[in-house]
């Protein structure tokens, strides 16, 4: 079970029109853990990041080789359905982007397009999603009201909800704390690792701390290229990169 | 700091505070001036016209070489002729409105296509109205009638309304559209589902001030349909009609005793300003709501 590989990036390049944003990239994410991909802005994380559900295909000039195995299937391989793929791999933006609906149609807007299930099958999943979301208490009994009524930090778990409640095995977050204050980004985390029970978690983040406090293991990428990936907490205490000894000890970031 | 560049720190401000007022002044008065002009214009309006409104007036058809009698068949002909002229340009001015917006890939056709549109709207009345005689009258063969108006006062307005749809579609948040996608929703479900319902307003909007537009328009129905005047209300597409702005013109300048027929001009002026500022008023009010809930627009 442990160390098991989920997602294997395997040789991929990416280009947006002429330019080489992602420079020959193979690394493995393992099962049921968080993974943090690390690195300065502009790096090309989050288009990484992006690559494991495809949402670079909304953008017209993207070019894409090498293989990205989840499962070993190649999701860009031929007869891939981009639909099913995005529904086993969650994702959660950067800045909190819950539906203009209420708290109760935002988590069951997944279900509705799958037709998963009935009213009251609907209701339970809701809940559940919400419960494992750490946000069921705050909002049981205001569920129709608006989502944009809540706070940052209960918007971004409410996004996360979203994104559990179609029962995904892989959930990516964008930067999820960034638009957050402290005391939320802390909830958020603890979520984080709580969830790696049930989920393969991928994370960017520029946040070293926050990498060091969630991931089990992490990956470095400098201007498109991986400097280094392992354990955390290997990583964190013998790179053996340069460039990464240079960022986690605070010379350019 | 030093006093003397406390003095002309103040001395700044006094003369910012000045410019400012100078500003605001010269920004009010032309504000002011028009809303002043409109005022006047409608008093003016109800004065002349005022006295020959009453319900009478509204139901019963042109009398006695229309120096009696209402308007009816003038508001039945607006009314229907517009009414035909949406029904072929909205449901072609929608979707090609979202699909300008949702669909069409960013290149140099479809920015050509996009500035045509623009360019379309700003097109004079007329020349729609000439083209209406070529295509539908002749061409089409039908003849002067309610279809061929209809059809090119759809024409005319169609640019208006694939312009305001798509501007009203493109300003949904992206976040609304990939926060869908991302769940796993196809491209017209995350449109249909989450943009769509949001843009609906902005759209009817748009629908409703080309609705006011059109009534008010004489230039494409000069040729294509309307007539001076005909006993019967128009119980077909291909009957001629009479319409209000059209009314207008021919009482003004082409009936024979012009002054005697001016309070019933000027009844008609007001009725077709009226309707026009009925529709205009809906879609204020509807862009008002909007504004009012689109609590992501902060």
């Amino acid at each position: 079970m442990a160390d098991q590989t989920r997602i294997a990036i395997d040789r991929l390049n990416l280009h947006f029109g002429s330019n080489h944003v992602l420079r020959d990239i193979s690394f493995d994410i393992p099962s049921n853990a968080v993974t943090a991909i690390m690195g300065p802005s502009g790096c090309g994380k989050s288009t990484l990041l992006r690559t494991i559900n495809r949402m670079n295909d909304l953008i017209l000039s993207t070019r894409i080789s090498g293989r990205i195995l989840v499962d070993g299937q190649d999701i860009y391989g031929p007869g891939i359905d981009v639909i099913e793929l995005r529904k086993r791999v969650g994702m959660v933006f950067q800045k909190p982007n819950p539906f203009p609906k209420s708290i109760f149609e935002n988590v069951a807007f997944g279900l509705r397009i799958h037709r998963l299930g009935n009213q009251h099958e609907v209701r339970r999943r809701v809940e559940e999603a919400l419960r494992r979301a750490n946000l069921w208490d705050e909002v049981k009994d205001r569920l129709q009201e608006s989502a944009f009524s809540l706070s940052g930090g209960q918007q971004q778990r409410l996004c996360l909800a979203r994104a559990i409640a179609v029962d995904p095995e892989i959930v990516l977050l964008d930067e999820p704390a960034s638009a957050l204050d402290p005391h939320s980004t802390t909830r958020l985390e603890e979520l984080i690792v709580q969830l790696k029970r049930d989920y393969t978690i991928v994370i960017v983040t520029h946040n070293m701390q926050q990498a060091a406090r969630v991931s089990d293991h992490c990956a470095f990428l400098m201007l498109g290229e991986l400097a280094e990936w392992g354990r955390t907490d290997q990583v964190f205490t013998k790179p053996k990169d340069k460039r990464t000894e240079d960022f986690l000890t605070g010379k350019f970031g | 700091m030093s006093r003397s560049d406390a003095t002309a720190g103040e001395g700044r401000i006094r003369r910012a505070r000045f410019g400012s007022n100078v500003g605001f002044v010269f920004l009010a008065i032309p504000l002011a001036l028009f809303v002043g002009f409109i005022l006047l214009m409608f008093g003016w309006l109800l004065q002349n016209g005022g006295g020959v409104l009453s319900w009478e007036f509204l139901t019963s058809p042109p009398l006695k070489g229309m120096t009696e009698g209402g308007i009816w068949p003038c508001i039945v002909g607006t009314l229907l002729v517009t009414f035909v002229s949406l029904v072929f340009s909205v449901p072609v001015g929608i979707c090609s409105g979202i699909y300008l917006s949702e669909y069409a890939p960013d290149n140099i056709v479809t920015r050509l296509i996009r500035s045509s549109v623009r360019s379309l709207a700003g097109i004079p009345s007329i020349v729609y109205g000439l083209f209406g005689v070529a295509l539908f009258v002749n061409a089409f063969r039908f003849g002067m009638s309610v279809l061929a108006s209809g059809m090119t006062l759809g024409l005319m307005n169609l640019p208006w309304i694939i312009a305001t749809c798509e501007e009203a579609v493109s300003a949904i948040p992206s976040s609304f559209r990939e926060g869908a996608l991302a769940l796993g929703s196809t491209k017209w479900e995350a449109i249909r589902r989450n943009v769509l319902p949001h843009a609906f307003p902005g759209i009817l909007t748009g629908v409703l001030l080309a609705l006011a537009r059109t009534m008010g328009e004489t230039a494409p129905i000069l040729f294509t349909g309307v007539t001076y005047y005909t006993r019967q209300l128009p119980t077909s597409l291909l009957h001629k009609f009479m319409a209000l702005p059209y009314h207008l013109f021919t009482l003004a300048t082409q009936h024979d005793q012009v002054a005697k027929v001016r309070p019933i001009a000027f009844g008609t002026a007001l009725v077709l300003l009226a309707l026009v500022l009925a529709f205009d008023a809906i879609a204020f009010a509807i862009r008002l709501r909007i504004t009012r809930t689109n609590t992501w627009q902060v």
